[in-house]
């Protein structure tokens, strides 16, 4: 295998390796906008995952798959959204509460299906540029929620600095008692950012069972839902940051495999710290201004708001 | 001194009276089972490292019916959570309790003294007491064997190698295989991508996806998912499986596996609390033992491989071949064993050298 095909084949695993970081962390993103902190991104993934695969095992489409991996995500959403918005619990107590319980429940659901071989996800080459050399394999020949990840970070940085809903998102996040005064129901529009961080976590956990490893076992994600959440602070709550994060992590994970298939003398130890290590060093420097940090960071996040207070 | 004799000698009678009633008692409801107990690292799944001891479970299930009673309480933390766990089986009546994972090691030692009567056996550990046995397998009898069958397969003359952790087991596994793969095509080359994790199946999958890349025709793993073996099946080069039977995920890949197999250990352990004469042992049985079996092989294996596979099953079987019989080099060139020797039991679980062929220096 030449050097050209070598790099092909880390670039390629570089997008399939960050694609379920880029899904979780846009929703996190958006949930965190409107000032809800969600730390069940773990376990909303997870419950996607199994939703997903049982789903595909039972009615043997893997779009049917995805679509049920969108639902369990949302569902579980709306039991975080319930406790934190409605009963005004404590966001971080219940967001870990949500890991565990998505956790233990996907593991619940899915035993019966442990084992069950199912066809994954294929690629969809896009006809003709699928075709052109080493551009065609890097960005033309991704299998359906590759393409719709992208199609989602336009959607959302779009939304968010270029529309009225996401002022209004943000204003939520920044002040909910103003947002509140100027008559927009809080509650309402943290309920709905909510709702998409889950039916996005649904999607990276889709992609994991369905696609990345088309198979369902325990606890798949395997800390993916937490990378996520690290994503977007240090991305500074910036969509277009946390992209390249997540390519990062997924690229500097799926490089330092390959480093180690060609025989090079690394320490693993080394190579496992160095996805971590590279994310971190780079957002932080590209995110250094501190004033900005603060003014991207939503000033409401994590606070409790009760219309009546 | 003579009323301390005295007093001994009393108590011993009332202490054998009480042995003979209970005895009796126990005679009488002869049909109270033996409860056993088993404590699982990792949920049961179907393969793996702890599916292997379900399977063990089920064997004494079936060989001694209602005469005893199992229960096992799976995914549970090695450390503190360890202990709780342990105790609570051991409270619970459970006579003899299995702890099947290297963390155990200390709460079962901490809960074996506080529960002198109940019989503990711990699996890869070294620290024994008087009611606690240690248990171990000579997984790289396996590993040599599945080697064999790697380096009769290989076109590309390179094999890759899913890892976990660098530790001595798992270097033992990756040097045993490549001398099994060396033994029947010198020019092998084995290639070792560590992944850091027991159980990460996108990361594994990845990993087997690089060496592919880079050449590999045949992948095997020393990590717990299937991940390794699905990923040989879509990109149509072999793989062996490791722990279970994993043919399943990979019908045309998998070539066979190195399983582990419990079942006579644990029906022994069972027969010896039954007869009473459970004693404290240490065990570290492999081919000969029936401890470490070949999943059967596929059918693209041709009948003079599977006959040299047969072949060296049966000579390290009866001890005429050991998979670190001398010479051995490592891959520096330095050398380990002289020839007419073969590696210590002590050597063995301390190995922190890869053997001639494995490329890359040890972490």
């Amino acid at each position: 295998m030449d050097g050209m095909d070598t790099a092909i084949a880390i670039l390629v695993g570089t997008i399939r390796a960050g694609t379920p970081l880029v899904f979780a962390a846009l929703g996190e993103l958006i949930a965190e906008k409107s000032g809800v902190l969600n730390l069940g991104v773990e376990g909303m993934m997870l419950v996607g995952a199994v939703a997903g695969f049982i789903a595909t095992v039972l009615t043997g489409n893997p779009y049917f798959g995805i679509l049920a991996a969108i639902a369990a995500g949302i569902l579980l959403s709306l039991v975080f959204g319930t406790l934190t918005q409605v009963l005004l619990t404590n966001q971080v107590a219940t967001g870990l509460a949500l890991t565990i319980f998505g956790i233990g429940m996907s593991a619940f659901i899915g035993l019966d299906f442990v084992g069950t071989p199912i066809e994954g996800l294929k690629p969809i080459p896009i006809p003709f540029l699928a075709d052109i050399p080493i551009v065609g394999p890097l960005l033309f020949n991704h299998d359906a929620l590759i393409y719709f990840s992208i199609v989602m970070f336009a959607l959302v940085s779009w939304f968010l600095f270029h529309s009225r809903g996401g002022l209004i998102l943000r204003a939520v996040g920044e002040s909910h008692h103003a947002a509140h005064a100027i008559g927009y129901s809080v509650v309402k529009i943290r309920f709905l950012a909510v709702m998409f961080g889950g039916a996005m976590a649904g999607l990276a956990g889709a992609y994991l069972s369905l696609v990345y490893t088309p198979q369902w076992a325990e606890n798949m994600t395997a800390g993916r839902g937490w990378i996520a959440l690290a994503l977007v602070v240090f991305a500074t709550w910036r969509p277009g940051r946390v992209l390249i994060g997540a390519y990062l992590f997924g690229g500097i994970t799926i490089l330092s495999l390959h480093v180690q298939a060609v025989g090079y003398d690394v320490s693993s130890h080394l190579v496992a710290t160095l996805p971590y290590l590279a994310t971190v060093i780079v957002l932080a420097m590209i995110s250094r201004d501190a004033t900005k940090i603060r003014l991207n960071a939503p000033a409401s996040l994590g606070k409790p708001f009760h219309p009546g207070a | 001194m003579k009323t301390d004799q005295k007093l001994q000698r009393i108590t011993a009678f009332f202490a054998v009276a009480v042995i003979a009633v209970a005895a009796g008692a126990g005679l009488l409801r002869a049909d109270d089972p033996l409860k056993i107990g088993f404590v699982y690292v990792s949920p049961i799944g179907d393969a793996g490292w702890t599916y292997q001891h379900e399977l063990g479970r089920q064997a004494i299930i079936a060989e001694f019916g209602d005469r005893i009673d199992t229960s096992y309480v799976e995914s549970v933390p090695e450390g503190a959570d360890a202990e709780r766990v342990i105790r609570q089986l051991a409270a619970d009546g459970n006579t003899l309790i299995f702890t099947t994972s290297f963390g155990y090691m200390n709460p079962t030692i901490k809960v074996a003294r506080q529960f002198p009567n109940v019989t503990f056996a711990h699996a890869t550990g070294y620290k024994r007491s008087d009611n606690v046995s240690t248990y171990l397998a000579r997984f790289y009898e396996g590993r040599y064997l599945t080697g064999i069958v790697a380096g009769s397969m290989t076109k590309s003359n390179i094999i890759g190698y899913v890892a976990a952790f660098p530790i001595p087991e798992v270097v033992r596994g990756i040097n045993a295989f490549t001398r099994g793969a060396r033994s029947v095509n010198p020019d092998i080359e084995v290639r070792v991508v560590w992944v850091s994790s027991w159980y990460d199946p996108g990361k594994e999958r990845e990993a087997a996806e690089a060496l592919i890349d880079q050449g590999a025709d045949v992948v095997t793993q020393h990590t717990d998912s299937t991940a390794v073996v699905q990923a040989a099946q879509d990109r149509e080069v072999y793989a062996i499986g490791y722990h279970s039977d994993m043919s399943k995920y990979g019908p045309d890949a998998h070539l066979t596996a190195s399983t582990h197999v419990w079942n006579g250990y644990y029906i022994d352990s069972v027969n010896a609390v039954l007869g009473g004469g459970a004693s404290s042992t240490d065990v570290w049985g492999g081919i000969a033992q029936d401890m470490v079996e070949l999943a059967p092989l596929n059918d693209a294996v041709p009948a003079d491989v599977r006959a040299q596979v047969e072949t060296a099953r049966e000579a390290i079987s009866n001890g005429e071949l050991h998979p670190f019989a001398g010479p051995v080099n490592d891959n520096s060139g330095t050398e380990r064993v002289p020839a007419g020797e073969v590696l210590s039991d002590g050597d063995l679980l301390s190995m922190d050298y890869y053997v001639e062929g494995v490329q890359g220096t040890l972490p």
